[in-house]
């Protein structure tokens, strides 16, 4: 490739044909344009005449001009310009790509894919071998260096981890591969780590080394920590920046369990600073909803904190069997439980009623032995939908039936009667201590002070089940802490009182590890190692480089050390772990986080990341140099008087208009549906002849008028339909008169159609010749309307029988004349069956109306009218002519009325005789 | 039809026929056409003579025979009067309607060739004298003119073979004394035989009317641009590099041209007319029927 600053050609030499344009010049010059040869006999007037200007002669500059750039277009473009060509990684040998590929890197992880990608094409054509690695995901082994081509197939599996890189572990993973000098192009994420100077030095021993950075701000949001009723989220970014204003959002279920946001907040860096600060004052029902922190805009796991018990307040509920009253506040039951539990979660004391009322996450029964059968289901209908119910033992529950024969469903455990006192003054033994906790208990990993010992406690009736439901036990192995599930929700006893009476567990700081770990109280913020410790801990969600939750699939759970560990790495990712009902979140960034910019030593090669889009010149310029061709043939048009301005306006025009008009035939059809609906409106079949169409609209106007007159169907304006391509289901009736002109509708127009009449719409078909051919006689329209009519699904037909329902659904009639006074009328057949009823004039014909009736009448020109109302066209001659045609619009009102109102009219005969049944 | 090969094969006769046929109805039918709009009668004298139109009574003098009085005026009064009537005679008008191939141009392909309106113009006054009684005949036709269907026939089948010269040039025939000519051409070719033409007409006396058909596109030179404008039979040519630049040159021989014929047919007794093709028909067959009407 041969270059001109940030262009360059792929075939340079082409160039050389630049120098022929002078040439070009001045032989388009010696060649004048092509005379246009014109005949014409006048021709013997011109002989002689002189042209006045000889300069003509030459093609006039501006063309010369206009085909030298042209050709010069071409040119270029043939010699394959390119815009903003990469600049090749100067030099040869194998090439080692780094990545950091941390959380800190999603942020712009498209960009460095694209820079990858270019990079990976200039190594590749320079067949130079590539080694690529992840510093956060070492493969084993040290550098595999391999084609370009081969690690372009792999470039989608390459993503940023939510974990910091390990630069300290990369120096062990060079030293494994061949000892070969090669050059190096680290993608940094811009932060500062422990061993990156020792990885640059020694790679930079190797070989060249170039550093890429982007300037994208990077952003770590540390966990939210609670103060004073508020959330408190401090996010930090590497120093140095300008001002820069962030939104922070609070995500989690609504009470519908759809996710939303539920709290934005704004984190303000000022100019130089490093840390920002947000505090989010919520109420305590949205507050537990939270699941996960995120800034706005940053697509990166250190820009997101997830939310676990620690943020959660529980709302417990204390309810004590008996009020200690004057006896002190010491000896209150739950004195100790308000004691451990105040500082972590929001007590709710009072009545029953109210307590059930604040919708708990925990009910504490201390020493109450019985509820009442109501309030006893509501318990158990509020543990079963995932309620804690924890209870402690006490003289009353010792001393009640509770448990004790059978198993009470809101107890762990069968009670043995009246309970042991150990080491007390009237016992003999000492008191018990506890026994470590079993490794499948939820206390399991809690340290057990000396001091706490049990003097009294209610014994658990020995059970095969017992062994389950034991969480902790006294040294001889009597149970302690029972609990069982319930439903979604769970049941604990502690077999000892709430208060100091039975032991000092209360006293002890035992007792408020042991409430978080129920999950009564929330965990302090940083508990350490031993509130985590000895449970394994099972992935719910995890989080990926990008930020985004993900199902944990299979990964392996993390024991509590690891956990308590921190540091997210791959065998601990960024997510939500729990163990029973504990929730812990892991997140990127932990409370200590401090982002710096990292410290290249002098001399190190620092380029940017964004790269300028590398542009292939050539098409536009072989475009131009059409366009500009294009414009010389015009111009050589218009110069010899052969360009016709008017054509080409026109077709323009044309076109312009037809675009134009396309949007408003859709309003159009809208505004029409409306109108063909707000009202009963007749319609009529546009035949496509102009007088017939308008006969057509005038004899349905005169109907209408005539409806609107008489009867109570008022119907708006007639309107035509296209058959092809209107919808028809609006019209309750179409009146189609028959052309010989009329061309058969197409396929679809007649499964319409078919569809009309199966919906119960009417055609009434006239093939206005009855004055010359009977019905199904050979006439000219009779054979058009067979035509027309043959893929229509029309019943078998008869002529109008004398006691059709059509002769008296409101006129009673016997003759249907148009303007023509033929008896020849056809309706759908009646049933085979049909017979006359005793004492009934007339049959029982069929149950619907009529799909088709077919005459030839002209009934349209009878009911014709003008603007003024005035008839349109004569029927017959004076005074029975106008009968005629009255007799006309009477077969019209029954015709509307049998559309409307079906067999009603038919019915209507047996009201006489209902009448007269109902009078005996 | 003059080649005696072709008369000998009656195949070929019978298609030849028809050719000249085929183009015979149409043309007379035009000119038929044209002349149906034109009602007149067989003109007069405007003086006594022999005829079939009353003229006038003038008092009978000696040397009128008995057989001329006439006597139902007479009786009227004391004195005889002789009925007079006018003088009615037959014309002979001859026609030369050019059809060389300059009369072939159209500068429009919605507008007719000045040839076919020069022919239907021309069989139009034909038909409208025949109609009148007149003697018709072509100028180069070596027959004496005469009157009839037949002679109008003879008159179509002459006009609807085309002439091959490149300009039209009026024949030098001998013209019979007093006879009247219409000459019908875009007189765009050699000046000297229409000059000749009409000079010989004075001599003999005869009159007539010379109609000039022009195309629209040769009265207003629409053309621009390098042009190699040739003659119909491309005999004659002339190249221009800028068309709109020969214009007014071009308007101003025109012009000449025009006024040249108009100043001749004034020396010579003529009427001049110039006809576009542009232009309906009619007005100009009326102006032509009237200046042979004048020229009687």
């Amino acid at each position: 490739m041969g270059g001109l600053g940030s262009i360059a050609f792929a075939t340079p030499w082409l160039l050389w044909a630049l120098a022929a344009l002078p040439v070009l010049w001045w032989l388009l010059r010696a060649v004048p344009p092509a005379p246009l040869r014109r005949r014409f006999p006048a021709v013997t007037l011109l002989l002689g005449l002189k042209d006045d200007e000889s300069e003509t002669d030459r093609t006039p500059w501006w063309l010369l001009l206009l085909r030298c750039l042209a050709v010069a277009a071409l040119i270029l473009g043939l010699a394959g310009p390119v815009l903003n060509p990469r600049a090749a990684v100067d030099g040869r040998g194998p090439l080692l790509v780094l990545m950091d590929a941390s959380w800190a890197s999603a942020q712009d992880w498209a960009a460095r894919l694209a820079r990858l990608e270019a990079l990976l094409d200039e190594a590749g054509r320079a067949g130079r071998p590539v080694a690529l690695a992840a510093l956060s995901d070492l493969p084993a082994g040290g550098p595999a260096f391999q084609s370009a081509e081969a690690w372009r197939s792999r470039l989608a599996g390459i993503v940023p981890a939510p974990w910091e890189p390990a630069p300290e572990d990369a120096l062990g993973w060079l030293e494994a591969g061949q000892d070969v000098r090669h050059e190096t192009v680290w993608f940094s994420d811009g932060l500062e780590r422990p061993g990156r100077a020792a990885l640059h030095a020694a790679l930079a021993a190797r070989g060249p080394l170039t550093v890429i950075e982007s300037g994208v701000p990077r952003l770590a949001l540390l966990p939210p920590v609670a103060e004073a009723g508020r959330l408190l989220l401090r996010a930090q970014r590497a120093p140095g920046g300008g001002a820069q204003e962030f939104a922070l959002v609070a995500r989690g279920p609504d009470p519908n369990g759809v996710e939303r946001e539920l709290a934005r907040a704004a984190l303000v860096f000022g100019a130089g600073e490093s840390a920002a600060e947000a505090a989010l004052d919520l109420p305590l029902e949205l507050r537990n909803r939270i699941q996960r922190f995120e800034i706005v805009g940053q697509r990166s796991a250190g820009a997101v904190s997830l939310a676990d018990d620690a943020l959660r307040r529980r709302k417990v509920a204390l309810l004590a069997g008996h009020d200690a009253g004057e006896a002190g506040e010491l000896l209150s039951p739950l004195h100790y439980l308000r004691q451990a539990l105040a500082p972590a979660a929001e007590l709710v004391e009072g009545p029953f009623g109210d307590l059930m009322l604040a919708a708990p996450d925990v009910l504490i029964l201390a020493d109450v032995a019985q509820l009442a059968p109501d309030e006893a289901r509501r318990v158990e209908d509020w543990v079963r939908s995932g309620g804690l119910l924890l209870r402690f033992a006490g003289p009353r529950l010792a001393a009640s039936e509770l448990s004790r024969v059978a198993e009470d469903v809101l107890m762990p455990v069968r009670l043995r009667a009246g309970g042991r006192d150990v080491g007390g003054a009237m016992s003999w033994g000492a008191p018990r201590r506890l026994a470590p906790f079993a490794a499948g208990s939820v206390f399991a990993g809690l340290d057990i002070p000396e001091e706490v010992t049990i003097t009294s406690q209610v014994l658990a009736q020995p059970d095969p089940a017992l062994a389950d439901r034991v969480e902790a036990a006294l040294a001889d192995g009597t149970p302690l802490v029972t609990a069982k599930t319930l439903g979604e929700g769970r049941l604990v006893l502690f077999h000892v009182t709430a208060n100091a009476d039975w032991s000092n567990l209360p006293l002890s700081g035992l007792f408020v590890r042991m409430l978080e770990r129920l999950a009564v109280a929330a965990r302090a913020a940083g508990a350490g190692e031993e509130a985590l410790a000895g449970v394994t801990w099972t992935p719910e969600s995890v989080l990926d480089g990008f930020g985004a939750a993900m199902e944990p699939g299979n990964l392996p759970g993390v024991p509590g050390a690891r956990l308590a560990a921190g540091r997210p790495a791959p065998d601990l990712r960024p997510g939500i772990y729990a163990a029973g009902p504990r929730l812990v979140a892991v997140n990127v960034a932990g409370s200590e986080t401090v982002l710096a910019a990292p410290d290249w030593p002098a001399g190190t090669a620092l380029e940017g990341l964004a790269l300028a889009e590398r542009r292939d010149l050539a098409g536009p310029l072989l475009v131009l140099a059409l366009g500009l061709l294009l414009a010389d043939a015009l111009a050589t048009l218009a110069l010899g008087g052969r360009l016709r301005g008017a054509r080409v306006a026109v077709v323009a025009a044309g076109l312009v208009l037809a675009a134009g008009a396309a949007p408003q035939a859709v309003r159009a059809d809208d505004a029409r549906a409306i109108a063909a609906t707000r009202e009963t409106v007749l319609a009529y079949v546009r035949t496509g002849d102009p007088a017939l169409d308008r006969i057509s609209e005038a004899g349905l106007r005169g109907l209408s008028r005539v409806l609107r007159l008489r009867t109570s169907v008022e119907p708006a304006e007639p309107m035509g339909v296209d058959i092809e391509t209107d919808e028809l289901a609006f019209f309750p009736f179409l009146y189609w008169p028959v052309t010989e002109t009329q061309r058969p509708p197409g396929e679809a127009a007649y499964e319409r159609l078919n569809r009309y009449l199966r919906g119960g719409g009417m055609i009434l078909f006239d093939t206005r010749d009855a004055d010359i051919g009977r019905f199904g006689g050979g006439t000219p329209l009779g054979r058009a309307f067979r035509r027309l009519a043959a893929p229509l699904a029309i019943p078998p037909l008869e002529p109008v029988p004398p006691d059709h329902v059509l002769t008296r659904t409101f006129y009673l009639l016997q003759d249907f004349p148009g303007r023509h006074n033929a008896p020849d009328v056809w309706v759908e057949a009646a049933p085979p069956g049909a017979v006359q009823a005793e004492g009934m004039p007339f049959r029982t014909l069929n149950d619907g109306v009529t799909p088709v009736v077919i005459g030839g009448n002209d009934w349209a020109a009878a009911w014709a009218i003008d603007a003024n109302g005035q008839p349109l066209l004569p029927v017959g001659r004076g005074f029975g002519g106008e009968r005629q045609r009255e007799m006309a619009f009477r077969f019209g009102v029954n015709l509307v009325m049998h559309v409307l109102t079906g067999n009603y009219k038919s019915d209507q005969v047996h009201v006489p005789a209902l009448l007269e049944r109902l009078g005996q | 039809m003059s080649e005696p090969a072709a008369i000998a094969a009656p195949a070929a006769l019978r298609g030849q026929a028809e050719a000249v046929a085929g183009a015979l109805p149409p043309l007379l039918a035009a000119a038929e056409r044209l002349a149906a709009t034109l009602v007149l009668g067989a003109h007069g004298r405007r003086r006594p003579g022999l005829g079939d139109e009353f003229w006038q009574y003038r008092a009978a003098h000696e040397g009128d025979s008995l057989r001329a009085i006439d006597w139902r005026r007479s009786g009227r009064s004391d004195s005889t009067f002789v009925r007079q009537k006018e003088w009615q005679a037959a014309q002979s008008v001859l026609f030369w309607i050019d059809r060389a191939q300059s009369m072939s141009f159209a500068g429009a392909v919605e507008r007719t060739a000045k040839a076919d309106r020069a022919r239907v113009l021309g069989l139009a006054v034909a038909i409208l004298l025949n109609r009148g009684g007149e003697r018709i005949g072509l100028l180069e036709d070596p027959e004496p003119p005469r009157h009839g269907a037949a002679q109008l026939m003879r008159l179509a089948e002459a006009l609807a073979a085309a002439d091959g010269a490149e300009y039209g040039t009026p024949p030098e025939c001998a013209m019979p004394p007093g006879a009247r000519a219409v000459l019908i051409s875009d007189f765009l070719g050699p000046w000297e035989p229409v000059l000749a033409v009409l000079a010989h007409a004075a001599d003999r006396g005869a009159k007539g009317a010379l109609v000039q058909v022009l195309d629209p596109a040769e009265e207003a030179f629409p053309y621009r641009g390098r042009t190699l404008f040739r003659s119909m039979g491309g005999g004659v040519s002339h190249e221009t590099l800028k068309a709109d630049r020969l214009r007014g040159p071009y308007l101003a021989r025109l012009a000449e041209r025009k006024a040249r014929l108009a100043d001749l047919a004034a020396r010579t007794g003529w009427q001049y007319l110039c006809h576009h093709t542009g232009e309906a028909a009619q007005p100009a067959l009326l102006w032509l029927y009237r200046a042979l009407e004048e020229s009687f």
